[in-house]
C-alpha cells in the first residue's frame, strides 16, 4: 500500500500539468464548500456571539405578561405570581444541561442613585449569592458579597469598571459611599468579566441598549433589594449552560417549569419565557444557511465533474500503460494488486485535490472576511469529510479505469508496444 | 520427472469468421537443465508457444504439466502466481519500467511476492551483480545502453529464483557484441542448472543452446527430424 501510495506520487509527479488540470474540478469543488461552510459558521458565531454573549452561555429567563416582559420599573407587583424559592432554583439546576442558577432583580433605568452630586443612569441589579459565578464576573479589586452581607442585610454595593468611569471619574471606588433612594451604600468592590468579549450581551435589553447605555452596573445583594425597592417583587432567572447547543431546550424547559410552579393565578395572563434571542439568532443562521446550501449543490455538481475528470484521465493512463500492466501481470502481479494500484492513485489525485482545495478555500474565505467584513471560521469537521470525500471520489470513479487495468490480458497488453 | 511436458497443444485464433490452428499437436518434454533453442520464420507460432509454456495464455487443447502439475482450468492470479514463482521471462523489448532504476526493475518479481522491502532490495542488488551490472544500480533504463537493459531484464528474470527461464528473441534488438554477451550469460546460468528455453530467428544464436527445435507452421521438431512438408507454406 504504501509503495502503491509512493508510486502513485511518482505517477503524479510524473505528469504535473496533467495531474492539476484534473485535479482543478475537485480542487474548485472542495474550496468553494470549504469557503462557503466558513462563512456560514462565521456569521452563525458572530451572530451567537453578538445575541448571546459568547463564553458565557446564559439564557435568561423573565416573568412575562400577555407576551411582554413585565417590567418592574413600571409596573406594580404581579398578583398571583409567587417568588421563587431556593428548593425551585435547585429543581431549575437539575434541568439538563443546566449547571448553574441565579435569581436576580433589575431595572434597566435606574432613579435616584447618585455619588456626591452625579447621577448614575446605569442599571441595577439585586443578586443572589450565584450571580457572579453565573455570568464569570471576578472581583477585580476589594471584596465580593459575603454570607453576612446577605444574612446582616448590610447595605453594600459592587460596581462594574463602567461605573468606576462614569461615576467615581476613575478612582477607586472602594470604600466610597452612595446614595441609593435616599439609602446610603457602601462600596466593597469592583467585577469585571473574567474573559475579554466586546461587546458582552446579557439580556435583550443589553443587546438594544449596549451602544448608548454603558453607563455601568451597579449591584446588591438581593436581601437588602426592598429596603431599596419593593418587597416580594418576583425575581429574573440567570442560567447558566453547558454549552450553546442547550440553551434553547433548557431555558424552555425552565420557563416551563417556572410558569407551571409560580403562577397561581392564571387570570393575569402571565407566564414565563425564555430570552428568546436565541430563537432570532437560530432564524437568522437558518436564513443564511438556506441561502447557502444552494451554493453547496452547485459545489457538489462541480465535484461530480471533477470525478467524471479523473475517471476520464485514468483511463487514458489505463490505455497508455498497458504495457507497463502487461509485464507486471506477466512476472506475477495479481488481479487485485492492479486495481489497487490505479485506485490508489486515482484517489491519492482526489485527495491531493481536495487538499489543495481545503487550502485555498480557507484562503479564498479569509480573503473574504477581510474584504467585505464578513466573519470567518474554520471548521475542522467540514475539512476533515471534505478530504474524505476527495478520496471517495477518487476510489468511486477510479473504479472503471481500475478494473479495466486489471482485466487486461497480459499477451495483448505486451504486444502493443 | 521433467519440468515441463506439453501433449497435443493446440491454440486456435479466431481470424474472422474460421478459427485459424496456430499450434498443431505440440509435444515437447523438457528436462531440468535443458537449454534449447526454438527457431522458426516469422508466424511460425514461436511467441504463441512460449506464452502457453509462460502460463501468459492457455491452450485451445492438450494438457501442459509444469514440474509434475497439471495447470488445466487454474484461475487467472494462479496463473500469475505461478508465473511469479516458476518462471522467468526475458523479452525482445527489455519491457523495463522507464521511471524504475536498474536495483527497482529487478526488484518488482520480489514486491509481488510479498517479499519485504530490504530483502527485495538486497537481492535484486545480488541479482545485478551476476549479470555484471553492479556499477548501474542507480541507472534509470533511458540511461543504459540495449546491452544493459537486457542484462536488468534478465537479472529481473532471476531474481525470484525460478524454475525455467523464457526468452522470446533476447538478442533481437541487439548488436553482435551485446548480443554475445546475453548469450554467455545464459551459458553460465544453464550450466548453474537452470532449464533455459530461447527463441531466435538467428541460427549463430540457436547453436549456443543444448538443442535446438524447429517450428514451421505451428509444428514443432526436433532438428534431427527432416522437415515433412517443407515447401508447403504459402
Ligand atoms: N491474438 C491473436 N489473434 C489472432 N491471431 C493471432 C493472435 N496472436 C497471434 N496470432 C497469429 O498466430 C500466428 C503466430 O503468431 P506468433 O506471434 O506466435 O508468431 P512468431 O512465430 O512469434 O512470429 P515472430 O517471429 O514474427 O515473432 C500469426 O499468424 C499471428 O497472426
Ligand atoms: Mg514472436
Amino acid at each position: 500500500m504504501v509503495e502503491n501510495i509512493r508510486l502513485a506520487f511518482q505517477g503524479i509527479w510524473g505528469h504535473k500539468l496533467r495531474s492539476v488540470l484534473t485535479m482543478l474540478g475537485i480542487i474548485i469543488g472542495i474550496a468553494a464548500i470549504i469557503t462557503i461552510v466558513s462563512t456560514i459558521k462565521g456569521t452563525n458565531e458572530q451572530i451567537k456571539e453578538n445575541l448571546i454573549g459568547a463564553g458565557n452561555n446564559v439564557v435568561t429567563v423573565q416573568l412575562n405578561q400577555g407576551g411582554y416582559s413585565y417590567d418592574m420599573s413600571w409596573n406594580d407587583i404581579p398578583q398571583g405570581v409567587r417568588r421563587i424559592t431556593e428548593e425551585t432554583r435547585q429543581e431549575l439546576e437539575a434541568i439538563d444541561g443546566v449547571e448553574k442558577v441565579s435569581l436576580y432583580h433589575s431595572r434597566n433605568y435606574a432613579e435616584g442613585i447618585f455619588y456626591l452630586n452625579t447621577q448614575f443612569n446605569g442599571e441595577i441589579y439585586g443578586i443572589d449569592r450565584y450571580y457572579l459565578n453565573v455570568y464569570g464576573l471576578q472581583v477585580k479589586y476589594g471584596r465580593g458579597f459575603t454570607a453576612s452581607d446577605y444574612t446582616d442585610f448590610r447595605k453594600v454595593a459592587l460596581v462594574d469598571e463602567n461605573t468606576v468611569t462614569t461615576l467615581f471619574g476613575g478612582e477607586s471606588p472602594v470604600g466610597q459611599p452612595i446614595e441609593l433612594q435616599g439609602d446610603v451604600f457602601t462600596v466593597v468592590g469592583v467585577v469585571a468579566l473574567s474573559e475579554e468579549f466586546a461587546p458582552t450581551i446579557q439580556s435583550i435589553n443589553d443587546y438594544w441598549l449596549y451602544a448608548d447605555r454603558s453607563s455601568g452596573r451597579i449591584y446588591l445583594p438581593d436581601a437588602v433589594w426592598p429596603t431599596a425597592y419593593r418587597f416580594d417583587e418576583p425575581q429574573n432567572v440567570a442560567i447558566k449552560v453547558e454549552n450553546t447547543d442547550v440553551m434553547a431546550s433548557a431555558g424552555q424547559a425552565a420557563a416551563d417549569l417556572l410558569t407551571e410552579k409560580q403562577i397561581v393565578d392564571t387570570n393575569g395572563d402571565f407566564d414565563y419565557r425564555s430570552q428568546d434571542m436565541l430563537e432570532q439568532a437560530q432564524q437568522l443562521q437558518s436564513m443564511s444557511e438556506s441561502t447557502n446550501a444552494q451554493l453547496i449543490w452547485i459545489a457538489g455538481i462541480s465535484l461530480l465533474v471533477g470525478g467524471i475528470g479523473v475517471m476520464n484521465i485514468m483511463l487514458v493512463s489505463v490505455t497508455e500503460r498497458t504495457g507497463e500492466i502487461g509485464l507486471k501481470k506477466a512476472i506475477g502481479a495479481k488481479k487485485k494488486r492492479i486495481l489497487l494500484q490505479f485506485l490508489t492513485e486515482a484517489a491519492v489525485l482526489t485527495s491531493l485535490g481536495g487538499i489543495i482545495g481545503v487550502i485555498s478555500g480557507i484562503g479564498l474565505a479569509q480573503l473574504i472576511s477581510a474584504m467585505m467584513q464578513i466573519p470567518v471560521a474554520i471548521d475542522v469537521t467540514a475539512i476533515a469529510i471534505s478530504v474524505v470525500f476527495s478520496t471517495l471520489i477518487g476510489v468511486v470513479f477510479g473504479l472503471l479505469p481500475a478494473t479495466q487495468a486489471a482485466n487486461l490480458n497480459p499477451i495483448d497488453a505486451l504486444r502493443r508496444d | 520427472m521433467p519440468i515441463l511436458k506439453l501433449t497435443d497443444i493446440c491454440k486456435d485464433y479466431q481470424q474472422g469468421r474460421e478459427p485459424v490452428r496456430v499450434l498443431k499437436n505440440v509435444n515437447l518434454t523438457v528436462e531440468r537443465g535443458d537449454y534449447l533453442a526454438i527457431m522458426g520464420p516469422s508466424g511460425s507460432g514461436k511467441t504463441t508457444l512460449m506464452n502457453i509454456i509462460g502460463c501468459l495464455d492457455v491452450p485451445t487443447s492438450g494438457s501442459y504439466e509444469l514440474d509434475g502439475r497439471d495447470l488445466k482450468n487454474l484461475s487467472d492470479d494462479a496463473l500469475a502466481e505461478i508465473r511469479n514463482k516458476h518462471i522467468g521471462f526475458v523479452f525482445q523489448s527489455f519491457h523495463l519500467m522507464p521511471k524504475l532504476d536498474a536495483r527497482d526493475n529487478v526488484a518488482l518479481p520480489l514486491l509481488y511476492a510479498d517479499v519485504p522491502l530490504k530483502e527485495r532490495r538486497v537481492r535484486a542488488e545480488e541479482a545485478l551483480k551476476a549479470v555484471g551490472l553492479e556499477e548501474r544500480m542507480d541507472f534509470f533504463p533511458n540511461q543504459l545502453s540495449g546491452g544493459q537493459c537486457q542484462r536488468i531484464a534478465i537479472a529481473r528474470a532471476m531474481v525470484g529464483k525460478p524454475d525455467l527461464l523464457l526468452a522470446d528473441e533476447p538478442t533481437g534488438a541487439l548488436d553482435t557484441k551485446s548480443g554475445n554477451q546475453i548469450m554467455e550469460i545464459f551459458r553460465r546460468l544453464s550450466e548453474e542448472g537452470m532449464t533455459i528455453i530461447m527463441i531466435t530467428h538467428e541460427p549463430s544464436i540457436a547453436a549456443c543452446a543444448d538443442k535446438t527445435y524447429h517450428i514451421l507452421d505451428g509444428e514443432l521438431r526436433t532438428e534431427t527430424e527432416e522437415p515433412k512438408e517443407a515447401g508447403h507454406e504459402d
